[in-house]
């Protein structure tokens, strides 16, 4: 009974820690290349996340989907992750480009304006009222995998391992691509990479778009497992997986899918053994010690000071 | 062009741009040459207007929004000395906000039992606001930037959570919960303040005292900001290893204006409570701070003045929000200053305006002919009645009017990126479809509207006027 326990909070761990991660990735790679913070990053997995929902909506909803459920959750996550994307474009052009040689209160500024702007259209647009995927209709809890005492719902396999495939895809993205060694080079150092003959704003639109799609597919995977979508779900969700890729090191790949898991676990055991209502608190707690302690995160290296 | 701390060449650069230009561009040329030293005591000169406010304002109503703006200004006058002087970006502010009326609420009501007099709780919040205030300060010694707003952020959170869920934990010395903050339901009933002989009870009575505290505040920030202690703060903002160097004590300077910030926020936080008579968490939460930060960056971060002036404009706004008729004025008013502002030749505003209006009939005549039953005519006499046949009200057609909204932002967004002709010939439409979604449903939904207001001007100072109304352009090195 204890090992079924675990073990279940083990699975719902990694799934909310999937979550954290394809948000965190965002983060970390806009932070990678532009050293700013994107505090609408939550708000774009909001908007990926409803999306997702007018999509199903769109297709009968999930009582009666018009075509097969397969396609139809294709369908859901790329129409999610491109116009989450897009929106990340703009927000990048109209909010951040105009700021690049500004001080750095700035473009944070800026950020939070814009993710302030985003949460209220939300209000405007879909109003307060909670929506659902109803996701049980559209895949039967009864298709599950029996691993022993374990269950784990096809549901959760689905986003665990398209989790794991958008990793994979952006891993080799970043270290094999033409697209990636341009995106490391001007992260590393725009002006020698403009030099060079890479158009930083080029990469840095591509960077948006990359991150903010990740986001708009954490959306759905959330809307998928939890089923509640609302206008108020991206700022937590924002600043946890910004907590996550701080713990891994932020502007670290790896780090901030390793940061996305241990913040899902964190939580996830917090809400078993402790209790739900300091999860937040435990969350907070961790990151503000892991800064202090070690501000670069687990995977980041020591940044050296330019003076 | 001989004052320490500014540039000579972003001063120039400011000068020769087109900035200056244009129809409003000699008073706004000739407002930036005065020096920051009589623009202050012209402000104080209007300042002195606010003694005078309540024998003008006959209802309650508005003694409230006098000590709204009051509240507003105080808070970011606390937030500047962080943000605008010592270039902290400090996220949890707010938490020293509700700290501060969550201790006078401990100290003054019957949740404990507890009832000290007001001369006493005053010096004991401002104290222990600041002693917390030097407590969270304490990361920007180690965190800079981004990570110093994120970990200040987090505080704000934790501040919140703690007040929403200590009301139902057991401590070990006891056997059965202890309610500290009462949840969700917060404090109520509080004590009002009496401060030696001196009762307050009315509203009015607070806005005396917030007035006094007000003044009492903005001299010593002037004073302070002209002290070695100002000079210190801004020189460890602009370079804090250089200003190391010269044996600035920036760490020390940090905390200072930690613990200063927090505890004019505190103490503006008790002053709160006690005119709401309540305290509840969701008084502070991210949306209060929020509304700071715009206030702040509005007016202009690093001005006293400009604080003030955006404590006013953010907290008066929403009032004149409330009744559609007052917003009516508010949305054209500012539509028709701004087109006077942004467009260059001034001619040419007449010749928009004048677009506009017969776009406007237009449109609605070839609506009302198609599908008349859409059509629904604006209900309030004055200024709707004037605009009855011009802007089309539609009935019932959420989805047209999301739609519109949608579009609007585009337009808006492509508006910045268009010159020239196309520009005005875009300009034409997209104001008739901004007062189509205002007439629709931003009239209807003021909280929306504010927070849809604020989000968009924190981005739009952002991009085109990153010093604010009143500030001075700040010189950095992009890093």
């Amino acid at each position: 009974m204890d090992v079924d326990f675990f073990v279940q909070q083990l699975v719902n761990g990694l799934t909310l820690g999937s979550v954290y991660a394809l948000i965190a990735l965002g983060y970390s790679m806009v932070y990678g290349i532009l050293k700013l913070l994107n505090f609408a990053h939550g708000e774009v997995y909001m908007f990926g996340a409803f999306i997702g929902y007018f999509v199903l909506s769109a297709l009968g909803g999930s009582a009666s989907p018009s075509i097969p459920v397969a396609p139809l959750l294709v369908i859901m996550f790329l129409a999610a992750m491109l116009g989450a994307g897009l929106l990340g474009v703009v927000i990048e052009r109209y909010a951040y480009r105009p700021l690049r040689n500004a001080p750095r209160i700035a473009p944070l500024i800026s950020a939070i304006g814009v993710s302030f702007f985003l949460q209220a259209s939300a209000l405007l647009l879909f109003t307060a009222q909670f929506r659902t995927y109803d996701t049980p209709q559209l895949i039967p809890p009864t298709k599950r995998l029996d691993v022993g005492p374990l269950h784990i719902s096809l549901t959760r396999i689905i986003v665990i391992v398209s989790t794991f495939a958008l990793m994979i895809g952006l891993t080799l993205l970043v270290s094999r691509s033409r697209l990636g060694k341009a995106m490391r080079a001007v992260s590393y150092d725009r002006e020698a990479a403009a030099m060079m003959g890479i158009d930083p704003d080029r990469v840095i639109v591509a960077t948006f778009f990359i991150g903010s799609a990740l986001a708009g597919a954490a959306g759905v995977m959330f809307g998928l497992v939890f089923e509640r979508v609302f206008h108020l779900m991206g700022f937590t969700a924002g600043l946890k997986g910004f907590t996550a890729a701080v713990i891994g090191g932020i502007g670290n790949i790896p780090g901030a899918m390793l940061g996305g898991l241990i913040i899902g676990l964190a939580e996830s055991f917090s809400t078993g053994y402790i209790s739900s209502t300091f999860q937040n608190l435990i969350v907070f707690g961790i990151l503000i010690v892991i800064l202090l302690v070690r501000p670069t995160g687990l995977l980041g290296s020591p940044v050296l000071k330019k003076v | 062009m001989s004052r320490i701390g500014s540039d000579d060449w972003v001063e120039q650069q400011e000068l020769r741009s087109e900035y200056y230009t244009g129809f409003t561009g000699p008073a706004r040329k000739a407002f930036d040459r005065v020096g920051p030293g009589p623009r202050f005591f012209a402000f104080l000169a209007i300042c002195a207007i606010f003694p005078f406010f309540p024998t003008v304002a006959d209802s309650d109503f508005l003694i409230r929004v006098g000590v709204n703006v009051l509240l507003f200004a105080l808070l970011a006058l606390g937030l500047n000395i962080v943000v605008g002087w010592a270039g902290l970006l400090d996220l949890g502010y707010v938490a020293f906000y509700g700290f501060g009326a969550y201790m006078y609420a401990w100290l003054s009501s019957s949740q404990f039992d507890v009832h000290l007099p007001t001369e006493l709780v005053i010096p004991i919040v401002i104290t222990a606001s600041a002693g917390l205030g030097l407590l969270l300060g304490l990361p920007s010694w180690r965190l800079v930037g981004d990570y110093l707003a994120i970990t200040t952020l987090f505080f704000a959170q934790i501040f919140v959570e703690l007040m929403l869920n200590l009301d139902r934990l057991t401590p070990p010395w006891r056997d059965e919960p202890l309610d500290v903050t009462g949840g969700p339901n917060g404090i109520p009933g509080i004590d009002d303040m009496r401060i030696f002989t001196i009762d307050f009870e009315q509203t009015r009575d607070y806005y005396f005292l917030l007035l006094a505290i007000f003044a009492v505040v903005v001299v010593g920030l002037y004073y302070i900001n002209e002290s070695r202690t100002g000079r210190g703060w801004r020189a460890s903002r602009e370079d804090p290893l250089a200003a190391e160097l010269m044996t600035t004590p920036v760490n020390r300077l940090k905390l200072l204006a930690f613990a200063m910030g927090a505890a004019v926020a505190g103490l503006t936080g008790s002053v709160f409570a006690a005119v709401q008579t309540g305290v509840f968490p969701q008084n502070f939460e991210v949306a209060l701070l929020i509304m700071i930060y715009a206030a702040l960056i509005l007016g202009g971060a690093g001005s006293i003045s400009g604080a003030v002036l955006g404590a006013i404009i953010i907290a008066a706004v929403p009032e004149i929000l409330r009744t559609p008729e007052n917003a009516r004025y508010l949305f054209y008013g500012v539509l028709i200053a701004s087109l006077l502002i942004v467009v260059r030749p001034w001619k040419r505003v007449a010749g928009i305006v004048a677009a506009v209006i017969v776009f406007g009939f237009a449109v609605h005549e070839i609506v009302a002919l198609i599908w008349p039953d859409v059509v629904v005519g604006v209900e309030d006499g004055g200024l709707g009645g004037l605009l009855d046949s011009w802007v089309l009200v539609v009935d019932d057609h959420e989805t047209l009017v999301n739609f519109a909204f949608v579009f609007l932002v585009a337009a808006v967004l492509i508006l910045t990126q268009l010159r020239g002709e196309s520009r005005m010939l875009l300009l034409i439409p997209t104001i008739y479809l901004a007062a189509f979604v205002w007439e629709n449903r931003l009239v209807a939904e003021p909280s929306v509207t504010r927070q849809l207001l604020f989000g968009a001007i924190l981005v739009a100072m952002m991009t085109k006027r990153p010093q604010g109304l009143l500030g001075t352009p700040r010189v950095e090195n992009p890093i």
